[in-house]
């Protein structure tokens, strides 16, 4: 287990490191430096800028020392805490990061729960009930939810509620609580504005979960060992969930740490569609105006994000299967 | 093990030779039977196809000049074509008026008894078409003297009375043209590296694939949209469209290469290629006469698959004003400006190109997956 | 073993007074895309209580889905759709009264008491027939929870003495462990201790051994046969090794493509094998006497596809004994062709 463990660490790590270096990358793919934008943004609000700044500028960011030299000044001010200044927001990245951060993860853990919550469940069903009715139109609508990009499934589903209902399903708070501080109320307000969001972000989810359990399933039921715990007396509904749904489980777990990504791709899409106060559409704007260290800031601790997220469900995994853990060792 | 086995008296290469015959056609049939019979992926497969009819007749499809800008036309609603005036064939429309109301909204009003005639095969907008210039439309308006571009709006206008139908048609081509190339590059990518992958196994394999799971775990849309906000704005559009396609193939490539070499390692140790090797064929017979034909329904499906993604993601990113910009015409450039909820309330069909993503990325879908299990005759 | 030739035998198929299990008619189809296949069609037999029943038969005659009928776990597309399979209980005895267990609810509580309680059934592949998830114990003690009213602490002994009968080392340690650590043989073990743990008076051995090695095959046999003087239960036990009924059973019954061919007692079985079919399988088995390089006998041709069943009598397009205009036309019953055995072939009824 230890050596599994130790393993896995070092995967995560040197992934970790690839993503830092693919960020710095795109950080620095526009043309021109941060100081020349930098420069470009203060002419604009009419501040000028003298030629001995900007160079004292260029040394402080460490801009004319080599390029690794820049990465390695950039990833280790990261990890101290150090994420640079946004000029869109004209504050610390950090501070523009703190603001919408717990949106941003209640957003994301929400969509996870509600596949849970949903995918699997549908996902036994179909599986149990293989050809019937129910299995069809779950099959489909699993199509549905695969092939139909998010932000169409928010657009349309913002007219609709907009064009029947007149509720304007943008934002994370009513107008009430924008500003307020959080009370029972806002934290309910909140929740209320979550659910469309969180379903929306789920539906790809959901319906690859279904697929995958439904196929595992599937696969599971046919195995002797449920023919053994049948043949012992063991009532149907308490067969499939101990022993198949366990085994098909496994995979589900590991699809969670895939899902990762597309959730954090999906929220950026979706909270620009939907006006969500989360670190998607800050993102966004920072890619849109040049922004570079917030947006590299954004990139690289998504990218983080779910590696160590993969990194978690692995142990999850190993947890939970004996097999997996055999193998190891 | 090829050494080793005995001569025969016979030439075991003609044995062989028929017997690879049969089994080639065989398994052809074998999965094209097995497709016919899945009847949604067949369906799918001419929806597909309607859509590249649409890449390659584009022009002569729409009916006005999808750059034609006139603030006059803003927000016209879709006015249908009819077939008849009351029982009498009659191909025409209604001419649409229209006037501020006190919000100073543009409202239309359909006039009927003012119809214009319409005919096949009309004379409109002048375009190339294979370097030929050409101005055959398959829909226009009979009398010469009014433009198509006033007067026919089946799926309505946009926000500077541009015909949303044409742009549509243009769009099509843009974004299925997007996808194609960025297939070409990743199956040359996907192949080259699964195949190699497979193929020497080993270190290598273990580097190419432990990339190609740093690559899978890395969130997509933040990478692509970080990449395609470095282009400079001011690219041309035909510079933009290459790097926006290599953009959106950089990612697809890693489910190809795993197909791939997922096959090559299970094809290397399938009975019959291991009966064509002790009966003495060559190896590079075995791989090309038995391994490829079964290879190349998976590769299609993959890429099938992998079309519907990059269609997905060209749209995501010109949507949001980071890939391909105006004036080029794609789904997601037309649905950028369909950003905003009360634009929508305003003129929903400017989802209509929504819709055909929808339609475009189910069908692949379908598709796929239809090839997919037809390329596996012994499988579920 | 002695094998005793009661009175009653020469009445097989109609008496059941002393039989714990008698099967009537079974008819279990597979609804497939292609077709029906007819699994089983119209197999009898009967198990006398603390008697060993062997049913043999090739791949593919239908003997593991007869076992699988019996206790209604019949995998979908599958479905028992004829027959009778008559069981006499514990208190049933002494009334004469006995349970057609095809007439229970599949799935409903009266089923799945005798499942595993009273009718217990083991399989091939002990490797694959444990959740590999689950540790071994959890598992045996699943059935003990199921069939019997102990507390824990006394569901966690009866286990380990089981595991301790069936010969398996350090028994408490066991109980947690995963059944990855177990071997094969071990496993077969584990899972008898786990089917008999409960006290059935049926005991369903579908191929136990076939998939172990030699050594451990006798092991498991031996063991088989022990416990079930101790049990004084009834065990039926499929296999295709004759070699193996010989040593075990009381009664044969042997299966061709669904249906029963031949069935007696085990002495006159072997003495004087009366079906063409159970002659043919009798010379496939290698003996030491035969020549050492003679190519052992073989039955020509293979077992038909079940949807290709061929006209007449199943076994005809590969018998020695072939009647051209009979075996190929008509179908032979089941019937009396001695003082205890019974024979469906022509052989011995149109002459």
């Amino acid at each position: 287990m230890f050596i599994f463990i130790l393993r896995r660490a070092i995967y995560a790590i040197i992934a970790m490191w690839a993503v830092s270096i693919i960020s710095f990358v795109i950080i620095n793919l526009p043309a021109g430096d941060y100081v020349t934008t930098y420069i470009a943004t203060q002419i604009a609000t009419g501040n000028l800028i003298l030629a001995e700044e900007a160079e004292g500028l260029r040394e402080l960011y460490g801009l004319n020392s080599p390029i690794y030299v820049q990465y390695w000044k950039w990833i280790s001010n990261i990890l101290v805490g150090n994420l640079g200044y946004s000029f869109e927001f004209t504050q610390p990245v950090r501070e523009v990061v703190q603001l919408n951060l717990l949106n941003t993860l209640l957003l994301g853990l929400g969509a996870i729960l509600f596949i849970w919550i949903v995918g699997v469940p549908i996902g036994i069903y179909s599986a149990v009930k293989q050809y019937s009715p129910g299995d069809y139109i779950v099959t489909f609508f699993g199509f549905l939810g695969l092939g139909i990009p998010d932000f169409l499934i928010a657009l349309v589903v913002a007219y609709l509620l907009l064009d029947l209902t007149g509720f304007l399903a943008t934002g994370l708070f009513s107008a009430e609580y924008l500003s307020a501080g959080w009370s029972f109320g806002k934290a309910w307000d909140l929740a209320k504005h979550m659910i469309l969001p969180v379903i929306i972000l789920g539906t790809a989810g959901t319906a690859t979960l279904i697929r995958i359990t439904r196929a595992n399933l599937l696969d599971e039921l046919k195995k002797p060992y449920v023919t053994t715990a049948r043949a012992k007396g063991v009532s149907e509904f308490k067969l499939v969930m101990k022993y198949p749904v366990r085994y098909a489980l496994n995979p589900v777990i590991s699809l969670t740490a895939y899902i990762l990504p597309f959730i954090i791709s999906g929220s950026v899409v979706l909270s620009t569609v939907l006006d969500l106060p989360t670190l998607g559409r800050d993102f966004l704007r920072a890619l849109l105006a040049q922004d570079i260290y917030l947006s590299g800031a954004i990139i690289l601790g998504a990218g983080w994000l779910t590696i160590v997220g993969t990194f978690f469900s692995d142990l999850l995994l190993a947890w939970i299967d004996p097999r997996i853990r055999l193998e190891e060792e | 093990m090829v050494a080793n086995t005995p001569a025969r008296t016979n030439d075991p290469v003609d044995e062989i030779e028929t017997s690879s015959e049969v089994q080639v056609m065989s398994q052809r049939q074998l999965i094209w039977r097995r497709f016919k019979r899945h009847r949604l992926a067949m369906i799918a497969s001419i929806i597909v196809a309607l859509f590249y009819v649409v890449v390659v007749f584009a022009d002569f499809l729409a009916t006005s000049d999808p750059q034609d800008i006139e603030a006059a036309r803003q927000y016209t609603p879709p006015q249908w074509v009819r077939f008849f005036d009351g029982i009498k064939p009659d191909l025409h429309t209604c001419s649409m008026t229209g006037k501020r109301d006190e919000f100073l909204r543009k409202v239309y009003e359909r006039d009927c008894d003012r119809k214009i005639d319409l005919r096949l095969f009309a004379r409109g907008y002048e375009y190339k078409f294979l370097g030929i210039k050409l101005d055959w439309h398959l829909l226009g308006v009979s009398d010469p003297s009014i433009r198509a571009e006033d007067t026919i709006f089946i799926l309505g206008t946009d926000v500077q009375g541009r015909d949303v139908y044409s742009r549509l048609m243009r769009g099509t081509r843009l974004s299925l043209l997007i996808g194609l190339f960025g297939i070409v590059v990743s199956l040359f990518m996907g192949t080259m590296l699964g195949a190699i992958s497979g193929f020497y196994g080993g270190i290598v394999d273990n580097l190419i694939q432990r990339s190609i799971e740093i690559i899978r775990s890395i969130p997509t849309v933040p990478l692509y949209l970080g990449l395609a906000a470095a282009f400079p704005a001011d690219w041309s559009v035909e510079r933009r469209f290459f790097a926006i396609t290599i953009v959106v193939s950089l990612f697809a490539w890693t489910e190809l290469a795993r197909v791939v070499r997922g096959r090559f390692l299970a094809m290397r140790q399938e009975d019959f290629v291991t009966a064509a090797l002790v009966s003495g064929a060559s190896r590079r017979r075995i791989i090309f006469r038995h391994m490829l034909p079964s290879f190349y329904s998976h590769i299609i499906a993959a890429s099938t698959l992998a079309l519907a993604f990059m269609i997905i993601n060209e749209t995501v990113l010109s949507f949001l004003g980071l890939g391909l910009l105006p004036p080029a015409i794609s789904y997601g450039t037309m649905l950028f400006t369909a950003q905003n909820i009360q634009t929508i309330a305003l003129a929903p069909w400017l989802l209509t190109p929504g819709i055909f993503v929808v339609i475009l990325v189910l069908s692949l879908n379908f598709m796929g997956d239809g090839i997919r299990d037809a390329a596996d005759p012994y499988g579920s | 073993m002695t094998a005793e030739t009661p009175t009653q035998a020469n009445r097989l198929a109609s008496n059941t007074d002393d039989a714990v299990l008698s099967v009537r008619g079974l008819q279990t189809h597979f609804f497939t895309d292609e077709g029906v296949v007819k699994a089983v069609d119209g197999v009898d037999f009967n198990l006398k209580s603390g008697e060993t029943l062997g049913i043999v038969g090739e791949s593919g005659c239908g003997k593991s889905i007869t076992a699988k009928s019996i206790l209604q776990i019949v995998e979908a597309p599958g479905r028992v759709v004829d027959g009778q399979i008559l069981y006499r209980g514990e208190g049933d005895e002494a009334t004469g009264k006995s349970t057609d267990l095809l007439q229970l609810k599949p799935n409903g509580s009266e089923i799945r008491a005798i499942r595993g309680g009273e009718i217990s059934m083991i399989f091939q592949e002990p490797m694959t027939s444990f959740s590999s998830l689950h540790t071994f114990g959890n598992q045996i003690l699943e059935a003990l929870r199921l069939h019997t009213d102990l507390d824990k602490s006394e569901m966690f002994e009866v286990a380990v003495d089981w595991l301790d009968r069936v010969g398996i080392p350090n028994p408490k340690q066991r109980m947690l462990e995963y059944p990855y650590r177990f071997s094969g043989g071990q496993l077969q073990r584990a899972m008898i201790a786990m089917a008999l743990c409960t006290n059935p008076r049926v005991l369903i051995a579908d191929e136990p051994t076939t998939a172990l090695d030699v050594t451990t095959q006798a092991q498991i046999l031996e063991l088989l046969m022990q416990l079930k003087e101790e049990n004084n239960m009834a065990i039926i036990f499929i296999t295709h090794d004759l070699g193996v009924i010989a040593e075990i059973a009381d009664d044969v019954t042997v299966m061709y493509l669904g249906k029963v061919v031949e069935s007696g007692p085990i002495m006159s079985f072997f003495d004087n094998t009366r079906h063409p079919y159970s002659r043919a399988l009798l010379t496939s088995i290698p003996s030491m006497y035969t020549e050492s390089r003679a190519r052992l006998p073989s039955i020509t041709g293979s077992i038909p596809h079940p949807q290709n069943r061929p006209s007449g009598c199943p076994f005809h397009p590969r018998c020695e004994s072939f009647i051209d205009g009979v075996c190929d036309v008509n179908e032979p019953m089941l019937s009396k062709v001695s003082e205890d055995q019974q024979a469906s072939c022509f052989l011995y009824t149109e002459t």
